[in-house]
């Protein structure tokens, strides 16, 4: 298999998971808690990195659901407790964190082989490279496409587990209370997901780019259907779709890959947003035209 | 020790231009933050923040030098554009505000590390510290970095000076600013410029994430201290300043440490004092209160308790034990003993050897709160028509929290009535000597 096969897999991988969750972050209105906990992960990494003292994938992945289940509860303490409007406390909460996981890593630069540039550009480039050598045919595939495939089904299986749990959640959390649906155990559920995916998918695109794959692919699928589970069907398949584009363009311009992948998905967005057939710009226009046609057409009759 | 007395005493010619830089910078962006906070978008201020990033980027590979005017206006025009997409994004599809921004965010930050990477693909001699953008780098402002952000501050500080009244209504009341008359787009464009300006300055001091902080957090923290939006924006621009400060002081000192992140660490650290200690709105002042009420209730039920034993044994002046008080109604000795004593401290209660008898004003006191309770009732029946087996509990947790005022307008309301709903007399102090 190519070099250029395992990087678009990689973005793919990324994409999709964060799809996938991204559609049940902008239907419960937190969109902005994806960017948050994507920020706040970083002195999780830090830290697991310290303790640790190396990459290895489960001290990382058990920091970062901890720093995202913290993230989540620090924003609801100060929004809650010290009555402090949520927007505020959640740019308040994730700007410290990122800050004290920058600070970590400006004391710590000599003992890890982790910098602020990984941070936000990610090593996709160098996912090809990094295999297993464990001298079985795992070898065959680079370690971070196998933890990433792990992720997704991760996330495959939650969804397909816990599907009605995060719906009726999602849109009606005062009917799942009273049907005995705790929409807290969901909620941080939900939370420890995103920050897992985050951490996977941060060495190869970039703490601040998952965000992009966390919402843009889940808002585009958002103007196009109006089910759910095309919904995430179509989230996924913009987020493949945006991966192959990105690197092309990354390969044509010879630039940032994940920079790429953001900017194809941000042209899909746009076209979507001006031209879907119920909800785009245009597309409403067009759409509520033949409706109106439609109605004068049978008025006649 | 010494280095802070050479630090503060800004001999240092770099120290100097450092030091007010981000003094300026932070007292600034504070200020225009309160306005952000007001209006409920503190996250439009990150998305912008991270947004001025392609403009610096596009600045920079059209000119090819990094001259801070050029590169400001470029940051200025991406952040404006970013603005105007999530906007445009709210109003004209359905998805909503918060998922508008962090679309933009991300996109707009995305094409930035994009064309980040094409500059540093071109290996561009002068590329060396556009990257700086990113974290920030106050240590390397110099002196015409400086100038232009002394200039923009001035600016800032000014509009805010001199529009003050239309920014203020705009952000507590935009449609009420629209029926007087005000040029509200006018007013909201003149802000958001102010906003996009504040920022675009200070990215290359603290950088992309760090300029978020700056202008929430200040905001945020000046909050808890005040009502007024004067003193909040005077505080805030103080917080700013002094975290500035510290954050320069710190890279000062540790020449590799960033200093965007220390003066993020410096404004929470503050903003969680505020939010803690600040009186009224503070956490531990809330706090307090409560603990201070739950203690008044009970020393109140406790008066109480002695009335209506009092009251069923026609003899208020009577010493109780506590068995006897515990009789009437259940409070655990500890919590007794601890109110008997607050309400010797206040003479209204006085040991006799060990037992315990309501002083005279004890008993006025006691008297009043049992005739709080009955009135209530006796409201409650009146004009609510609840039936009377059903008015103790509200009369129970309400009897604590009358104000002098609503006790004479609710006796006056009731005219006096001599009986509660369960026939019982209402104690009034005025008659208390004619009836026991």
């Amino acid at each position: 298999m190519s070099y250029d096969f395992w990087i678009i897999l990689t973005g793919a991988l990324v994409a999709s998971s964060c799809a996938l969750l991204g559609c049940f972050l902008i239907l419960r209105k937190m969109a902005m808690i994806g960017d948050a906990i994507s920020h706040a992960v970083l002195p999780g990494i830090v830290i697991a990195f310290l303790v640790s003292g190396s990459r290895a994938s489960v001290p990382m992945l058990i920091g970062a659901a901890v720093i995202g289940v913290i993230t989540t509860f620090l924003i609801e303490l100060v929004s809650k407790k010290a009555k402090m409007q949520n927007d505020a406390a959640i740019g308040l909460v994730f700007t410290f964190l990122f800050a004290v996981g920058i600070i970590l890593l400006t004391v710590f630069a000599d003992k890890m082989d982790l910098d602020a540039d990984c941070v936000l550009h990610g090593e996709i480039l160098f996912v090809p490279l990094d295999l297993f050598s464990t001298g079985t045919f795992i070898d065959f595939f680079p370690r971070k496409v196998l933890i990433l495939c792990c992720v997704f089904w991760v996330v495959i299986l939650a969804l397909l587990f816990g599907y009605k749990g995060f719906v009726i959640t999602t849109f009606d959390p005062f009917y799942a209370v009273s049907v005995g649906i705790s929409a807290a155990i969901w909620h941080y559920v939900l939370m420890t997901l995103v920050s897992i995916v985050t951490v996977v998918s941060f060495e190869s695109v970039g703490a601040i780019l998952v965000v992009a794959f966390l919402v843009v692919p889940a808002a585009t699928a958002y103007l196009m259907t109006d089910n759910l589970k095309y919904m995430l069907l179509i989230s996924v398949g913009v987020g493949v779709l945006s991966s192959i584009l990105g690197y092309v363009i990354a390969t044509a311009l010879d630039s940032s890959i994940p920079g790429a992948m953001t900017v194809a998905l941000g042209g899909i967005f746009l076209i979507v947003f001006l031209a879907a057939p119920k909800y785009g710009v245009f597309g409403k226009r067009f759409f509520m035209k033949k409706k109106s046609d439609e109605k004068l057409k049978n008025a006649n009759v | 020790m010494k280095e802070l007395l050479e630090f503060l005493s800004l001999s240092n010619a770099n120290v100097r231009f450092v030091v007010l830089g981000v003094v300026l910078l932070g007292a600034s962006t504070a200020v225009v933050g309160c306005f952000t906070f007001l209006r409920k978008k503190s996250l439009v201020g990150d998305a912008v923040a991270h947004s001025v990033l392609p403009g610096i980027c596009l600045a920079f590979i059209f000119t090819q030098v990094k001259n801070p005017l050029v590169l400001l206006l470029g940051a200025f025009i991406s952040g404006w554009l970013s603005i105007l997409s999530i906007d445009i994004i709210n109003k004209k599809s359905r998805l909503k505000a918060d998922t508008a921004i962090a679309i933009v965010l991300s996109v707009f930050f995305g094409i930035g590390i994009m064309l980040l990477g094409y500059i540093q693909s071109t290996g561009n001699a002068a590329q060396a510290g556009v990257d700086r953008f990113l974290f920030g780098q106050a240590a390397a402002l110099v002196g015409n970095d400086v100038l232009v952000l002394g200039i923009v501050c001035v600016i800032l500080m000014l509009s805010v000076w001199l529009l003050f009244k239309e920014f203020k209504i705009l952000s507590f009341d935009a449609e009420f600013a629209q029926s007087l008359g005000f040029p509200v787009r006018t007013i909201e464009f003149i802000l958001s410029t102010l906003t996009v300006l504040a920022i675009a300055v200070g990215i290359q001091a603290v950088g992309v994430v760090m300029m978020a902080a700056m202008l929430i957090t200040p905001a945020a923290a000046a909050r808890y201290w005040t009502n007024k939006l004067s003193v909040m924006i005077l505080l805030a621009a103080i917080f700013g300043s002094l975290s500035g400060l510290f954050g320069s002081y710190i890279s000062y000192t540790a020449p590799k440490m960033p200093t965007g992140p220390w003066i993020i660490i410096a404004i929470t650290f503050i903003a969680f004092i505020s939010m803690s200690f600040a009186p009224e709105r503070g956490f531990y002042a809330k706090w307090y209160r409560k603990k201070q009420k739950v203690k008044s209730t009970m020393d109140e039920n406790l008066l109480k308790v002695f009335f209506h034993l009092g009251e069923s044994q026609n003899d208020l002046n009577q010493s109780r034990t506590l068995t006897e008080l515990q009789e009437r109604r259940y409070f655990s000795e500890n919590l007794m003993r601890a109110s008997l004593k607050r309400l010797a401290r206040k003479s209204l209660v006085q040991p006799n050897n060990s037992e315990w008898q309501l002083s005279e004003k004890g008993i006025v006191e006691a008297k009043r709160i049992a005739k709080l309770h009955r009135l209530w009732e006796m409201y409650m029946s009146t004009f609510l028509k609840i039936p009377p087996d059903h008015v103790h509990e509200g009369a129970e947790s309400l009897e604590h929290f009358f104000t002098p005022q609503l006790e004479a307008m609710l006796e006056e309301e009731l005219n006096f009535p001599q009986t509660d709903p369960h026939d019982k007399p209402i104690p009034y102090n005025k008659t208390a000597a004619n009836e026991l």
